[in-house]
């Protein structure tokens, strides 16, 4: 009996077996409980799309409503506020005015290029009010020329005072400020003239 | 890696740790089935303190949200239904192998010298993990959980003269409410935990100071070879952490096969009634503990009350617990296991096993005069394992022990 | 000892049997119900939305959740389950305004989420069959079950037009369905279980014999010349 002697192979084969199976294991198991940090039916339910009538809503006039626990602004734009957008003296100073570069995934592709708002509602822009820089919810400045944001180049925009950034009133960034991308674009649709879902897409027609 | 160990080992004693407790620790090789529970208890608390980590991140200790929010796990929550079963059924599990683990010390005389301390830390480990499994009933906020915690709660308010204030300090209220609620939730989720972990800890230290006990109950510690090495031991790693492991995958198979088929066991892992939201005004027709707290609730009810007051019960209930302290004072006998010991306490050992299932059983029964006759016998005899120790471990032939382990 | 251990079986088979004689209760139907009949759940789904959710909440269940493991379409659940004015994502709870149900059958109808859990699925089964006419209850009819139950018989119209087989299965199916509602999670539970007993066997078995390779250093006592 005292002949056996021990098989280092088979120790070592099976040693690394049992491992292996054992992680695969741990992986089964950890799956489970790093689910249980996503939003639950409840979070997804609560982020439902959103209606809101717009039918009430004047030229340069804001709303905020949440969705998906994020403020979500919707505004109107006069005719001074849109021929500004397309001219090129503000999107020379635009760090993605077309929204092809670093700011491609920040908008539907049913969005007009300048206004970046659903095709022939050009006046109504919706845009999720969360700055690209860290967070922050910049203010609305609607004002063209207001002297601390420098005045005559300033078009009307947004402005947020954690970092200062600054975007146009189509949520473009301006070059040069620390947020990177132009603000989102959340998907949404008009329901009819006077009411806008935000969280469905526009369904192309 | 040699260097990297040295490294490691020069500033926090690794290698040493490694070997006193594992590598070079040499346990009894004689080990049987009643060896597995220790190591399971410690694979359960971990579960448990797992799983409630989790848990902890979607329940609400609110008494208008909690009901709601257990529902919320088991439904919202992806995979929420598999964490909280885990919790949930793990509690009974650990209670199984808790009580199996205590039976196997009165089977092989573990609490006897030199293991007394170590026996009372695990008597103070139970008696924590019982009040860490009621407080984590109550959290739930079900019929049973609210009126569970009202019967409990309410035997301090039977304590002569200074109960009935007693009982508001400990709620908070004027009865169980959202403040006894809250603080159920504190204790549950931290401070118990603590407190067995830190046990937990104390407990292994003291064991691995004494060394483990056997089926034989010889100290293999009294037969070392020229190198000091106990000739009946075998160091713990690889040969026990292996075979542990295999216990633990053992385990975990119907541990699963419990919760993936019957989570609920019938009512008896989590009651039916504590399906319905705590509503003060209405109790339910049959209020009973979860079955590993039956035995003492029988005692307690076992005992009429004296002079108007239901403090003898209560007392008798706590005597029930505390007497097991008094074990290793209590047994005389020359003998540690039951392989050596005379036939008088295989008999007390049996009669004791049968009376606190018995106990166990009748607890989640209604009270009728036959069970009320039942339960007072059957603590008398509970007792009477206890009382009569002394006497019946002295007197009868014991068997002559072995110099070294038998297979 | 054998004789100790047999002596002591006998005591403890005798004392429990003798104290669950004792305890027997109101005879209950078996329900006989399979949560994993899908067609059985659809039916049951569409029953208790016609016949009971006027005045019967489940507000732990959620439209979109039956929708997705009774494999009925978001379409389907919204034209045929839903109250108006729904969304998908809610839960169901019911018409009837509590003022007017307090007046009507003196109390709340209750929450039925969990009655599966709390009652059991063969006394609900048992119930919904055991109406019996009571001209002395407000309704005209008193139960069997569930004595004095401030409940009307909600399924009497469709007692009439089935038989009495057919009833029996119409009951069997909204049953089933609350059954699930009690848990929807069982559906996934069962099914997976078998599943992690099977891989828990392949673990049980690489580590057996990784034990059992090891310990034959104990078994022949050759663990000592390690190292």
């Amino acid at each position: 009996m005292s002949e056996q002697t021990i098989d280092l192979k088979k120790r070592r084969f099976l040693t690394n077996a049992t491992s292996v199976v054992g992680a695969v294991g741990v992986g089964f198991v950890a799956w489970p409980f790093l689910s249980t940090w996503k939003p639950s039916a409840k979070t997804k339910a609560a982020g439902a799309p959103v209606d809101v009538d717009i039918s009430k809503l004047e030229p340069g006039q804001l709303v905020r409503v949440l969705w998906r626990k994020k403020p979500v602004w919707i505004f109107k734009r006069d005719e001074n506020a849109l021929v500004a957008l397309d001219s090129k003296d503000l999107i020379s100073k635009l760090a993605d005015p077309d929204g092809t570069g670093n700011s491609k995934n920040q908008q539907p592709d049913y969005v007009t290029a300048n206004y970046r708002s659903i095709k022939n509602k050009e006046s109504v822009a919706v845009i999720v009010g969360v700055c690209t820089h860290l967070g922050c919810s910049p203010t609305y400045r609607p004002e063209p020329g207001a002297s601390d944001l420098g005045g005559d180049s300033w078009k009307g925009g947004f402005y947020c005072p954690c970092h200062g950034s600054k975007f146009d009133l189509a949520g473009r960034v301006y070059a040069g400020v620390p947020a990177p991308t132009n603000l989102v674009i959340p998907p949404y649709q008009y329901v009819n003239d006077s009411l806008i879902r935000i969280g469905t897409d526009q369904q192309n027609t | 890696m040699k260097n990297k160990q040295s490294w490691i080992d020069q500033r926090f004693p690794l290698s040493k740790v490694w070997n006193e407790h594992l590598a070079e620790y040499y346990t009894p090789r004689n080990f049987n089935f009643w060896y597995f529970f220790g190591g399971l208890a410690i694979l359960m608390l971990g579960m448990q303190l797992l799983t409630g980590i989790f848990l902890t991140m979607h329940f609400k200790p609110d008494s208008a949200n909690a009901f709601a929010s257990v529902e919320y796990i088991m439904r919202d929550v992806e995979w929420g239904w598999l964490v909280r079963y885990l919790h949930s059924t793990g509690a009974s599990a650990f209670f199984v192998v808790i009580y199996l683990h205590m039976y196997r010390a009165l089977l092989y005389g573990s609490y006897k010298g030199p293991r007394e301390l170590l026996w009372i830390l695990g008597m103070i480990l139970y008696i924590a993990l019982m009040a860490e499994a009621f407080f984590g009933y109550v959290l739930p906020w079900g019929q049973m959980s609210f009126w569970g915690a009202q019967v409990i709660i309410s035997l301090f308010g039977s304590v002569p003269v200074v109960g009935p204030d007693l009982l508001v300090w400990l709620l908070g209220d004027y009865a169980v409410g959202d403040a006894a609620l809250n603080r159920f939730f504190s204790l549950h989720v931290i401070a118990l935990p603590l407190v067995l972990v830190v046990l937990v800890f104390l407990h292994l230290v003291a064991l691995h100071h004494v060394g483990s006990n056997n089926p034989d109950g010889i100290e293999i510690k009294q037969n070392k070879d020229k190198d000091g090495i106990p000739k009946d031991g075998i160091p713990f790693h690889p040969y026990f952490t292996i075979k542990d492991s295999m216990v633990v995958v053992g385990f975990l198979w119907i541990l699963c096969a419990v919760i993936f088929y019957a989570p609920a066991l019938n009512g008896y892992f989590l009651e039916h009634a504590n399906f319905v939201e705590a509503n003060p005004l209405k109790t339910p027709e049959h209020i009973a503990p979860l079955w590993y707290l039956t035995p003492f609730y029988s005692v307690l009810r076992a005992i009429p009350p004296l002079f108007g007051s239901q403090f003898p019960g209560v007392l008798a209930m706590g005597a029930a617990l505390v007497i097991f302290f008094a074990l290793p004072w209590l047994d005389r006998s020359p003998v540690k296991s039951i392989r050596y010991r005379s036939p008088y306490y295989k008999w007390a050992l049996g009669i004791f096993v049968i009376s606190f299932i018995m106990l166990g059983w009748l607890g989640v029964q209604p009270v009728t005069p036959v069970n009320a006759l039942l339960a007072r016998v059957f603590t008398t005899l509970y007792f009477a394992f206890f009382i009569l120790m002394p006497w019946y471990t002295s007197i009868g032939k014991t068997k002559e022990l072995p110099t070294r382990v038998t297979e | 000892m054998k004789t100790i251990k047999l002596i002591f079986l006998a005591v403890f088979l005798t004392t429990i049997s003798f104290g669950s004689l004792a305890a027997s209760k109101t005879h209950l139907d078996h329900a006989d119900t399979d949560i994993m009949d899908a067609a059985s759940l659809q039916n049951g789904a569409k029953l208790f939305m016609n016949y009971c959710s006027g005045c019967h909440a489940i507000s732990f269940m959620r439209y979109n959740r039956i929708g997705k493991d009774l494999g009925l379409s978001n379409k389907l659940i919204t034209e045929n389950l839903m109250f108006a004015g729904s969304k998908t994502g809610e839960t169901i709870t019911t018409a009837m305004p509590e003022g007017a149900a307090s007046e009507w059958f003196g109390g709340v109808p209750p929450d039925l989420s969990l009655v599966s859990r709390s009652k059991g699925t063969d006394w609900i089964y048992t119930y919904l069959r055991s109406f019996y006419d009571d001209e002395s209850r407000i309704f005209g009819v008193n139960n069997k079950v569930l004595v004095n139950a401030s409940m009307p018989d909600a399924l009497w119209s469709l007692r009439e037009s089935q038989s009495e087989a057919e009833f029996d299965n119409s009951v069997r199916d909204i049953t089933n369905f609350l059954d699930y509602v009690g848990e929807p999670a069982k559906l996934i539970r069962l099914q997976l279980g078998k599943w992690v007993l099977l891989f828990l066997s392949i673990l049980f078995v690489l580590v057996y014999l990784l034990k059992k390779e090891y310990w034959k250093d104990v078994k022949y006592g050759i663990w000592r010349p390690r190292d």
